[in-house]
């Protein structure tokens, strides 16, 4: 009973934060409204066992995600009101449903059949933090060093894209273009 | 009333079109990613619920696999959209037609 | 032997290559001279093959290499020299030596002097294919080789637009007639599996009457283009534009007497199926009439000479028809010697009168090409069958073989034929040799030919004169493989009136040409006196209107239906259907171009479409799977499989 309300609770929540975060004019309601929408859907993750899950997801999203967006919306000004394009919204709108309909149908026909077999059963008697540790560091261990790296390279690039002057390689600059940049910058050293 | 795990996907699903109508709706790119986002996360919810429902932690591993992506997602995407507005002074996607055949 | 085979068949082709290596540079002599040695050393290589066949009575048969061999199908480059071939290598290469050696003389003033000798010694190694193989389709491709020279020199110089029609029109025709000689070796295979002559016709026997007659029928089609027999024989006449030596060697010796040829190499097939023989006679007694009736009034000097041939043809074929195969044989030997020299003749004089070809504004020649005056009137006593030149032997031979055979209708026929021909031959003599010299009128300056010409010639005169007296020993030659029956008139009394009486017939004609055309006074005709108004006259003067036939219902038609079904169905529907694919892609491309707008949100808007496509073809694969069973029920009884 507690299940189902908590459910429906933050399911009305959730839909509702994403909704007034894809409609609204003002690009800090969205920002506001989706942060809001990940932690409500991080109660789906503590509804489902999934602590974890849970913890993580308020922590990269609402944490480092969201204050990612806040950063980038204060360098774009987007305090003036977001235009949105005049297009057909039926369309927009026709597709959206349809899409969420053949899901359903393909999820609501138990097409898959029903003897799945959990290739890695939850442990009885562990927390789920220790259970997903167990896993993720066995089972799934170069999966996840291949994300660690590609977070590297992800941080790497936005530094490298976002910071200044990050777009000259002094590798391929030749000896005297070094020189000039080297006295610029003595020379805004000394000024 | 027991909440089953159809519930959830419908959830996921209805999520998803939410997302889906962002993608096509907005014209901010920092907008657009935020559309983006929500589509993740709504798989996320996905992939959780079909993780608890069979009792098996793929769902879960896979969960953790789209967080680390979006993030990468945000900082390569938002250090794009700095240059982008750095050249261009405005983030508007009917302005991105350089690939215009 | 077989090194002698070789080199009579091949000579040519060397000869042939050899003048083809000049045939982009000027006028040179060695062009012309080489292919005539090459021909007399094909001819030298042709003499010993008949004295050898003659001494042993065998033939020589060679298999040079396996051409075709799929399955049972099995056809060799075989060669086969016995009687019949060794007759018609020795009548071609002989025909074809003096044409060449004729031609370095009449062609020397051609630009295009080497290229005639490339096509007319490659004409002569084709007929020599033809007459050599062992099988049928070593036949058809000589039978090819031939058509295609043909064209070649009738459209010789192409630069004048009647020569280039009239070559296509003798090529078409020959197609047409190919056809049904394609499909009577089809049907010799079909039926006996095998093309070589000897296996074919020994199966024959064996077979039914009615694949025999159609067997026979497709052939003697085939041999009715080649030998230009009614309906098909408007292009002999229009092929005269070619140059002459063409028209003496191919056009009255050799390629037209290739149909003769066929049939008589089919003498087996034609034995079993004599109604089809009957027909054959029929049809060369009617073309042996009609021929010579247009040659009559005709003002065309090479082409009277070829109705003659054509007419001459048509005694063939009677002899052919009547299974006097020998017969056939005989008088096409003895007809090219004096049919060419006749040709080369009217060469001479075509030359002496700057190419006028009308007899009636010559006249009175006799005193300035004397040697040319004596071979025509030789060759034209030949041709009329007076003793005892070679047109007596072997046409009298025709004349008594129908009469022998009961045919007295076709009898008849070629007797008063004969008189036509002797008619129309000394009409042509007498216009132009004797009476007045109507030419000076035309202010034309003749003189006679080069004397080396004149010497070329003269092999042909002899044999014109002589050929008769090698008839025994050629029937003791041919016989071998041909049937050999003997015709003669059981009483002697109607043998000698009816020898006697042709001769008188003949003779009478001969007077009567002379005193019309050569010692009356000859008016060159201005289309004025009653016997050019009068409606015989202008039907044979336009050929029984059948080339206007030709033109106006076959023709015409044609170019209409063609032209309807090119409007129509290429450009309505075939064209239509083409364009209108590209058309379909191409609005396809352009209306579909704003999805390529470079708006990345319609493409995001088209991402999620076919997003939305692809989710709904797998609900729809999903539902099928899952009521597969219900729906093979369904489709079960709808009666789907």
């Amino acid at each position: 009973m507690f299940e189902a309300v908590a459910f429906y609770l933050f399911s009305f929540l959730t839909i509702a934060m994403f909704f007034i975060a894809v409609t609204t004019s003002q690009a800090l309601y969205a920002l506001t409204a989706l942060a809001a929408g990940m932690i409500f859907i991080s109660a789906f993750f503590f509804i489902l066992g999934a602590d974890f899950l849970g913890a993580i997801q308020i922590v990269v999203y609402s944490g480092a995600v969201m204050a990612l967006y806040a950063f980038g919306m204060m360098f774009f000004d987007t305090t003036r009101d977001v235009k949105e394009k005049k297009g057909n919204k039926m369309i927009i709108v026709g597709l959206g449903t349809l899409a969420a309909i053949l899901v359903v149908v393909i999820f609501a026909t138990p097409m898959v059949a029903d003897n799945i077999v959990a290739f890695y059963p939850m442990t009885e008697g562990v927390g789920n933090t220790q259970d997903v540790g167990m896993v993720l560091f066995t089972k799934y261990l170069i999966p996840f060093e291949v994300a660690a790296v590609m977070l590297l390279v992800a941080m790497i690039s936005g530094i490298v894209l976002a910071g200044k002057k990050m777009d000259l390689s002094l590798t391929l600059m030749s000896d005297a273009e070094i020189k000039d940049v080297k006295k610029e910058k003595n020379k805004k050293v000394l000024s | 009333m027991e909440i089953g795990l159809n519930h959830y996907l419908v959830l996921s699903t209805i999520l998803f079109a939410i997302g889906l109508v962002g993608v096509m709706r907005r014209k901010n790119l920092l907008l657009l990613f935020f559309a983006t986002e929500i589509l993740l996360n709504s798989v996320n919810i996905a992939f959780a619920a079909i993780s608890h429902y069979y009792g098996d932690l793929t769902g879960q591993m896979f969960a953790f696999f789209v967080i680390a992506i979006a993030a990468s997602e945000v900082a390569v995407g938002l250090g794009l959209l700095i240059v982008w507005h750095k050249r261009h002074g405005n983030i508007d996607l009917d302005n991105m037609s350089t690939m215009r055949g | 032997m077989e090194m002698f085979l070789y080199i009579a068949l091949f000579a040519p082709l060397v000869g042939s290559m050899f003048a083809a290596l000049f045939s982009a540079s000027p006028k040179t002599l060695i062009a012309g001279i080489v292919p005539s040695a090459l021909l007399f050393i094909s001819f030298l290589a042709s003499s010993i093959l008949l004295a050898y066949v003659l001494k042993t009575g065998g033939s020589i048969h060679v298999e040079m290499m396996t051409w075709m061999a799929t399955g049972d199908l099995y056809i060799p480059f075989g060669f086969m020299v016995d009687q019949v071939s060794v007759t018609m290598m020795m009548v071609v290469t002989l025909v074809s030596t003096v044409v060449h050696v004729y031609a370095i003389g009449y062609m020397s003033h051609d630009k295009a002097f080497n290229r005639f000798f490339a096509w007319l010694s490659a004409f002569v190694f084709s007929m020599m294919i033809l007459v050599m193989s062992d099988n049928f389709a070593g036949l058809f491709i000589g039978w090819e080789g031939v058509g295609l020279c043909s064209w070649g020199l009738i459209g010789f110089w192409y630069h004048k637009e009647v020569a280039t029609w009239a070559a296509n029109e003798a090529f078409i025709m020959n197609r047409i007639a190919d056809l049904g000689m394609l499909i009577g070796i089809f049907l010799v295979y079909w039926n006996t599996g095998t093309l070589q002559y000897v296996e074919a016709f020994a199966a024959m026997p064996s077979l039914e009457t009615d694949i025999l007659t159609w067997m026979g029928i497709f052939l003697f089609i085939g041999a009715m283009g080649k030998s230009a027999q009614f309906p098909l024989h408007t292009w002999l006449a229009d092929a005269m534009e070619g140059p002459t030596p063409v028209s003496a060697l191919i056009h009255a010796a050799t390629m037209v007497t290739a149909g003769v040829y066929l049939i008589v190499r089919a003498n087996p097939l034609y034995d079993l199926i004599p109604h089809v023989g009957l027909f054959i006679a029929s049809l060369g007694a009617f073309v042996a009439l009609f021929a010579a009736s247009m040659a009559l009034v005709n003002r065309d000097m090479k082409r009277i000479i070829a109705y003659s041939t054509l007419s001459q043809l048509g005694y063939m074929f009677v002899a052919a028809g009547l299974g006097a195969y020998w017969v056939a044989l005989f008088h096409l030997m003895a007809h090219a010697f004096f049919k060419a020299l006749l040709f080369l003749g009217a060469g001479n004089v075509m030359h002496a009168m700057n190419d006028e070809l009308d007899p009636f504004k010559m006249g009175g020649l006799s005193k300035v090409m004397k040697g040319t005056f004596i071979m025509m009137t030789i060759a034209s006593v030949a041709l009329a069958g007076i003793f005892p030149l070679a047109g007596f032997f072997s046409k009298d031979l025709i004349l008594e073989v129908g009469f022998i055979q009961n045919h007295y209708i076709i009898y008849t026929v070629l007797l008063f034929t004969a008189g036509l021909t002797a008619f129309y031959s000394f009409r042509l003599v007498a216009l132009i040799f004797h009476g007045e010299e109507r030419y000076k009128l035309f202010g034309i300056d003749p003189h006679e030919a080069y004397k080396f010409m004149l010497v070329a010639m003269t092999p042909l005169l002899l044999l014109a004169i002589i050929a008769g007296s090698l008839k025994g020993t050629y029937f003791d030659m041919v016989t071998i493989v041909l049937p050999a029956t003997q015709y003669h008139v059981h009483s002697a009394v109607v043998y000698w009136i009816m020898t006697i009486g042709t001769q008188l017939f003949v003779i009478g004609a001969i007077a009567f040409a002379y005193k019309k055309y050569a010692l009356s006074e000859v008016k060159v005709p201005d289309g004025t006196s009653a016997m050019e108004n009068s409606f015989g006259y202008k039907l044979l003067k336009n050929q029984y209107y059948i080339p206007q036939f030709y033109e106006n219902y076959l023709v015409k038609p044609y170019r209409e239906l063609s032209l309807a079904f090119w409007k129509e169905v290429d450009m309505k529907i075939v064209d239509a259907t083409v364009d209108g694919i590209a058309k379909a892609i191409y609005n396809t491309g352009e209306n579909t171009r704003d999805m390529q707008n470079g708006n990345l949100s319609t493409m995001l808007k088209w991402m999620v479409a076919g997003a939305v496509g692809l989710l709904s073809l797998a609900v729809v694969f999903g539902l099928a799977v899952k009521f597969s069973s219900e729906i093979e029920f369904f489709l079960s009884t709808l009666g789907v499989q």
